[in-house]
């Protein structure tokens, strides 16, 4: 399993599945409507380091964050 | 350096440390920077949101980027509300010569704002707004849509 957890303004509590990859990650995100909005305009970490691939391959305990736009100072 | 605090910053504190910090370390430039949050459309206050561990991570690149060019950068940062006209984020670089200093504190503060991971608010009659119009996508945003 891997947890996803929603920075910010996204407002969502965190969620568990089971993912390989980040792209089983993406497809399983899209199937739920509150995160349409939001997944084209938001970045990425894996263990809080910034992700840009989608084949970025995921093991047991990884912890994705899901970051919104940002808006600091 | 990175120091986050809760509320407004002391900014005259930590500008007098920084300068007393580097005191005999021969910059022969110090050019900080100030965001003091402004009255406008009626609101009380801004508000911030932090991921801490991404920052970090983020400031750490900047300080070996910086380093690499003989200087120093270091920020401070507010987590939550922060009143108008009180300040809410301090930089500043420190650089042997002023050409690097003065290239350094446009290019850090300006990927700051895009790229440090901080979200803000408007506060209005007590109430957090999310400042969506004024927010930026990260670099590699929507690689899950």
């Amino acid at each position: 399993m891997v947890k996803i957890e929603f920075l910010g303004p996204i407002g969502k509590a965190p969620v568990e599945m089971d993912a390989a990859t980040l792209a089983d990650v993406a497809k399983k995100l899209q199937e739920d409507g509150t995160l349409k909005e939001w997944l084209p305009k938001c970045a990425v970490a894996l263990n809080d380091t910034m992700v840009s691939d989608l084949s970025t391959p995921l093991k047991e305990g990884d912890r994705i964050s899901i970051l919104p736009p940002v808006c600091g100072g | 350096m990175m120091e986050l605090y809760h509320g407004p910053l002391d900014v005259k504190e930590i500008f007098g440390r920084w300068l007393d910090e580097e005191a005999e370390s021969n910059y022969g430039a110090y050019i900080p920077f100030v965001g003091t949050i402004r009255a406008e459309d009626g609101i009380e206050a801004l508000s911030f949101d932090i991921y801490e561990p991404v920052l970090q991570k983020w400031f750490d690149a900047w300080q070996q980027k910086a380093k690499e060019r003989g200087a120093v950068v270091k920020m401070a940062h507010s987590i939550g509300d922060v009143p108008v006209h009180t300040s809410s984020y301090v930089s500043a670089v420190f650089s042997p010569k002023r050409r690097v200093a003065l290239e350094l504190i446009e290019e850090f503060v300006e990927d700051f704002k895009a790229n440090a991971p901080i979200w803000k608010y408007d506060v209005k009659n007590g109430k957090r707004i999310y400042a969506e119009d004024r927010s930026t996508p990260m670099d590699g945003s929507g690689l899950l849509a």
